[in-house]
């Protein structure tokens, strides 16, 4: 039932989210940060090509949008990976950035 | 992999004169809470069989079902966007040092360098 591709969603929902009304940082509405994930995102094409492409991870055809077969491109999968993996990356490093933002201007206000 | 986004995101540090590293419980306390959230993502999407690891090219030494190197995954991933995150803020400050104010939320680095 495509568990994967419900929770890669849900991701990109809590830390957008997150980003815009619990650390207020902002960023998506930012150029800084699209402009970092544009560099960002190109090199998880490459890396995650290759870790996807190699067979080093493995996905369920159960668990994700194609058919779980490995190929460049279609089948529910961009440059090897599984498009949700881009949700995944978009996520983990949105969250990251927000909280190291959000600590920053914290550290600001209290010195 | 983790070695490619290694080389390719720490000379950023140097080239952009980063304040990144001399802030290391900053880096910390930003890289734990998205790091912990996806590894427990992870932990239960593994052990539901949503995805695994080639034993044939993963170290063979595991924590509660994952590779090793799949725990480095999570804090070097978030640090290489951090510092691109930090040399994008550089160079959009750069860019609008002399022109009007910048439309968008751009990081005053100045504050965070330690004097």
């Amino acid at each position: 039932m495509n568990s994967y591709t419900t929770a890669a969603t849900l991701a990109v929902l809590v830390a957008i989210l997150a980003d815009l009304f619990i650390l207020r940082t902002a960023l998506v509405r930012s150029r800084v940060w699209w402009t970092a994930y544009a560099i960002i995102v190109a090199f998880q094409l490459i890396t995650n090509g290759w870790l996807t492409g190699r067979g080093i991870v493995r996905y369920s055809g159960n668990a994700i949008l194609g058919s779980g077969r490995i190929v460049f491109l279609g089948d529910g999968r961009i440059a090897y990976a599984p498009v949700e993996d881009l949700a995944f990356g978009f996520a983990l490093v949105l969250l990251s950035c927000a909280a190291w933002v959000w600590l920053g201007a914290r550290i600001r206000s209290t010195r | 992999m983790l070695a490619f986004v290694l080389i390719g995101a720490l000379p950023l540090h140097r080239y952009y004169r980063l304040s990144v590293f001399r802030q290391p419980l900053r880096v910390f306390l930003a890289i734990v809470p998205a790091a912990g959230l996806f590894i427990v993502w992870d932990l239960v999407a593994t052990a539901a069989g949503q995805w695994h690891f080639d034993p044939a090219q993963t170290f063979a030494a595991r924590w509660w079902g994952l590779p090793l190197e799949e725990y480095a995954f999570f804090v070097v991933i978030p640090l290489a966007g951090i510092l691109t995150f930090e040399a994008v803020s550089v160079v959009c400050a750069r860019l609008h040092e002399s022109g009007p104010p910048a439309p968008t939320i751009i990081p005053d680095r100045t504050n965070f360098d330690a004097s």
